[in-house]
């Protein structure tokens, strides 16, 4: 035995010091997973028999408005969550000086990111509250009517959105400052010398180095957005008229609230919303694979 | 250094600079500085509608004490660090372990792992909520702190073995070479010669973590519910539906939902952004 370890220890330690974490991630993420799949073809209110119903759930979300409202609100969290990416560079290149105590400014405006989505929910539905709201006595001070953005079914997704983008806009700031302190300060003088300037210089010589950087903001950003869940519970819970929800929200609702517990159906929206991130989990795991070639 | 440095710029251009900077900062954090303000007014100045103005009186000390008094503010808080700290320590600890073997070792699975790992945490949480919760029912650890530990170490051993893993991928590994040629058995060199290397990742990891972990919310929900177990994340939206338009009460409760993060992250700033923008920057 103890020759046995001897002799095979480099090909058994690795297993030995994988085993607890594969064996937490299988039963806590990977098996679940699949679960959920299973689960997606049968009709369950998560406590008696399940009856198997095959394709009958997601044949349903065909013709589910709420579904389909669900999707859009999705596609324009995707979309407009974005803006954090140029956001997060205009702030990383307004801070990017050596002023005395720029690094105070640096972590002051990073908080937004290291408080919990609730308090920000919470701090920007009293934002948006419409009789003494920061933003309608701002309205008013210029002669507008209030509006009650979390109550317009107009503008509540926009609403939320733009509370999210205030930590995310913090995270991708963060993302690029660290990038801009790796650039290579020759390549710039060297560019300078060519009378490059100003957004050219950007465009053709810093964005180019900011490629890892951006990179992982593009990937946080779009986890950010499908993860949306937080804000809309806490801000709108889902209204009003359900007209802010998201997939992940609606999977909630529809799994167990108080409109009973459907866990097959809210699986089989879990199951759509799995199937667009794999869309780009597979392009961040082909980065990866290509890196991985490369060294 | 880009943008050109101030200091090299016309005057003018530097004044403005030092005057934009403060005003920038207010702005962006005028959010938050209008909940601390709010925080110490009083109940009167909430219904009169006097939110932007001089608080007519500052209540500090009565709004802090309220909010543990008659609620159970001090419950959830306490659970929070129930369930943060013992996860932390957990998801760091199996992380260490992964990263160790995939980082060190050459064998024929081991990219397949590590992408499983990667993959899994970036999964929507939604697909796993109904299996987990089951599990988690089925295991008789609904609605307890263990129940909510088991799940994060579980899930945050994916992105702390990425991280993990590509920090030991840059240590020298000579130094384990040198080791194997002594005869020190993979177990001791783990222990004696990788995990010092490791310190400060495993400090940026668990501030990290710790942020995450703290600030969650949506698992909160799922694998808790009552005052008895439930962190404050969670303890804070229901506080919210019973102080209605209570803002000061509500303002206080979120600052002191805020602090431990925060504090965190001041006191290990350095720490906390490596860990962001890991392999970010090369």
């Amino acid at each position: 035995m103890q020759s046995y370890w001897k002799a095979n220890q480099q090909r058994l330690a690795p297993w030995l010091f994988l085993a607890p974490g594969i064996a937490m991630f299988a039963l806590y993420v990977i098996f679940p997973i699949f679960q959920s799949m299973s689960i997606s073809l049968y009709e369950w209110d998560g406590l008696g028999e399940k009856s198997y119903v095959g394709m009958g759930n997601y044949v349903e979300l065909m013709d589910d408005e709420a579904f389909y409202t669900s999707l859009k609100n999705n596609v324009i969290w995707l979309v407009l969550y974005m803006l954090a990416i140029p956001a997060g560079l205009f702030v990383a290149l307004f801070l990017n000086q050596t002023v005395r105590g720029i690094r105070i400014y640096k972590s002051l405006f990073f908080f937004p990111f290291v408080i919990s989505q609730v308090v920000v929910g919470l701090v920007f539905s009293w934002f948006y509250d419409p009789s003494f709201g920061l933003l309608n006595v701002a309205l008013g001070a210029i002669g507008l009517d209030p509006i009650a953005v979390l109550a317009d079914e107009r503008y509540v997704t926009y609403g939320i959105i733009a509370a999210g983008l205030w930590p995310q806009t913090a995270y991708c700031m963060i993302l690029y400052l660290t990038g801009l302190n790796a650039v290579d300060p020759e390549q710039i003088e060297a560019a300078r010398l060519d009378n490059a300037k100003g957004v050219k210089m950007l465009w053709y010589v810093i964005l180019p180095q900011l490629r890892p950087a951006t990179f992982i903001a593009v990937v946080v950003t779009v986890i950010g957005a499908l993860r949306s869940f937080d804000l809309v519970s806490i801000m709108t819970d889902g209204g009003p008229w359900g007209s802010s929800r998201v997939l992940a929200f609606y999977m909630y609702e529809q799994a167990f609230s108080e409109y009973g517990f459907r866990m097959g159906y809210g699986a089989a929206i879990a199951v759509v919303l799995f199937l667009i991130m794999m869309v780009y989990i597979t392009g961040f795991l082909w980065k990866m694979y290509q890196d991985e070639k490369g060294r | 250094m880009f943008p050109t440095p101030i200091e090299k710029t016309r005057a003018t251009t530097r004044t403005l600079y030092n005057v934009a900077l403060p005003v920038a900062l207010i702005l962006w954090l005028l959010p938050l500085i209008a909940v601390a303000v709010t925080s110490v007014r009083s109940g009167g100045d909430i219904t009169a509608g006097n939110y932007w103005g001089w608080p007519t009186s500052f209540n500090l000390l009565e709004n802090y004490t309220a909010i543990f008094e008659n609620t159970p503010f001090g419950n959830y808080l306490w659970n929070s660090f129930r369930v943060t700290i013992p996860t932390v320590i957990g998801a760091v600890a199996l992380s260490c372990m992964t990263g160790f073997a995939l980082g060190v070792y050459k064998f024929r699975s081991n990219l397949l792992i590590f992408f499983m790992f990667v993959a899994g945490n970036f999964v929507p949480f939604q697909i796993l909520m109904v299996p987990v919760r089951d599990l988690t029912l089925d295991m008789g650890v609904y609605n307890t702190a263990t129940g909510l530990v088991l799940f994060h170490v579980a899930f945050q051993t994916g992105f702390c073995t990425l991280f993990m893993r590509n920090f030991i991928r840059a240590l020298p590994f000579e130094l384990i070479e040198a080791a194997r040629v002594e005869g020190v058995s993979e177990i001791r060199i783990f222990w004696y010669v990788v995990i010092p290397l490791m310190k400060p990742a495993i400090a940026a990891l668990s501030v990290l973590i710790f942020t995450f972990i703290w600030n969650d919310y949506f698992w909160a929900t799922v694998l808790t519910q009552g005052a008895e177990s439930q962190p404050i994340t969670a303890g804070l939206y229901s506080l919210n539906g019973q102080w209605v338009a209570a803002w000061h009460l509500v303002s206080a409760g979120s600052i002191v939902a805020a602090l431990p993060p925060v504090l965190m992250f001041f006191l290990m700033q350095r720490h906390f952004i490596a860990g962001l923008t890991l392999g970010a920057v090369k």
